[in-house]
């Protein structure tokens, strides 16, 4: 089936089999590597992107349920070379270890401060809460998170 | 994990998705949101030849003022029923219980009514429909049809619908005033209850069991016996009457039983508050 998306503000249009899931899709597909397989259970989080702006696990999404609408991955967040004010807080506050949850905790945390649900650190840590670090690198993340969603997280 | 081959269908409208469904047999099957059916068949539990997409029906995504209840379409996501105001002022027990499904990616795109209709007796959705005495509106060949949530989970992921039907909204009683619990038991914060227990308590009392059984269950004994002016305590020791949990890497049939005895005190206590 034809799909077309409107990935990080560009058209993205691929023959698919409609098993194929979104996070194959935008990996192996659109070649954006960015979104990483954690679990592939929808447990870890790791593979958070934003569909229509709002956060889901893209191995538990199919690339046809995508099709028509927009989808913003961790590639699409910086403009013009200039970090989202998400990503920027994670770099200031080293919110990461190893990294491998950092795109989806980044994508996460900015549907999360966008839906005003960053308010203080109990709100983010529950907020945050189906996304896993295996490192146990939470506190960073966190103040990370508090800090990036002044402004809401969202670029004015 | 790559899901078994099917062939994906749009259904632009309820009537559409009952043609639809008509056409591909039981084969087929609806995708909401895809939280509950998509991990059934990554792990190829479930191996639809046909999946017919409704995910885009915008006209069944909706809370509304329905008199004495609230009327909310059934794929309205769980993260919408869990901000609405309506629901937080008529039904503060299903904003907590939708509130708290999964994680908040997983309520952006599961739905209620995928929720209902996927029967799941861990899920907290069914239970707290049990508790919350809530109506189900069908439709499908014959026309609409509503379904009492009593007699509506038949069986471990069936339901009271038919393989033709869709369903399209869920009518739940105001009990603004009502005392309310929702006690689950889990080992980490994502984790399916290894027991849950949703409860309203006005007049009269609904407490519905989750995992305590092949289907979500209403706790009838319990509810029978505050009825008859028994005392919380009394009720409670009733609670795994008519039940039969499952033994599984959580915990045994003897475990669960005790903890639906004390998650139902811990509910009606909460509740009679």
């Amino acid at each position: 089936m034809q799909v077309s998306i409107a990935l990080n503000g560009a058209t993205s249009e691929h023959e698919v089999e409609p098993r194929l899931l979104l996070v194959h899709y935008l990996r192996d597909v659109a070649g954006l590597t960015g979104t990483n397989v954690g679990c592939d259970t929808s447990s870890c989080g790791a593979c958070t992107v934003l569909l229509d702006g709002m956060s889901v696990k893209s191995c538990t999404v199919l690339a046809v349920q995508a099709d028509g609408r927009a989808v913003t991955t961790i590639e699409g967040l910086a403009t013009n070379g200039e970090l989202h004010p998400m990503q920027a807080a994670f770099r200031e506050h080293h919110g990461l270890q190893c990294g491998f949850c950092t795109p989806g905790m980044v994508l996460a945390a900015v549907s999360l401060a966008a839906e005003g649900g960053a308010g203080d650190e109990a709100a983010v840590r529950e907020g945050l809460e189906g996304n896993l670090c295996r490192c146990t690198g939470y506190q960073n993340i966190v103040a990370a998170v508090l800090d990036g969603a002044n402004g809401n997280g969202v670029r004015s | 994990m790559i899901t078994a081959p099917f062939d994906y269908v749009r259904a632009d409208s309820v009537d559409h998705a009952v043609q639809l469904l008509g056409t591909h047999g039981e084969d087929a099957k609806l995708l909401a949101g895809g939280h509950s059916l998509l991990p059934l068949m990554k792990l190829r539990l479930a191996t639809p030849s046909v999946l017919i997409d409704v995910g885009r029906l915008a006209e069944l995504s909706y809370v509304r003022d329905g008199g004495d209840h609230v009327a909310i379409g059934a794929l309205t996501s769980h993260h919408d029923v869990a901000t609405s105001d309506m629901v937080a002022t008529d039904v503060p027990l299903l904003r907590r219980v939708a509130g708290q499904i999964g994680d908040p990616q997983v309520r952006h795109l599961g739905t209620i009514g995928g929720s209902v209709v996927h029967g799941d007796p861990a899920s907290d959705m069914p239970a707290a429909m049990l508790a919350l005495r809530a109506t189900f509106v069908t439709v499908g060949p014959g026309g609409q049809r509503e379904h009492s949530v009593d007699g509506f989970f038949t069986g471990f992921l069936e339901t009271a619908i038919g393989a033709d039907e869709v369903l399209t909204e869920i009518r739940v009683p105001k009990v603004p005033m009502a005392g309310w619990s929702f006690q689950k038991f889990q080992r980490r914060a994502q984790d399916w209850a290894v027991v849950g227990v949703a409860c309203v308590r006005n007049d009269t009392v609904g407490i519905g069991l989750v995992n305590m059984g092949s289907t979500s269950l209403r706790a009838t004994a319990v509810e029978d016996a505050l009825g008859s002016g028994a005392s919380i305590a009394d009720a409670a020791a009733l609670a795994d009457e008519g039940t039969e949990p499952v033994d599984d890497l959580n915990a045994s049939p003897e475990y669960r039983r005790h903890l639906a005895h004390v998650l139902v005190r811990r509910a009606l206590e909460e509740a009679s508050r």
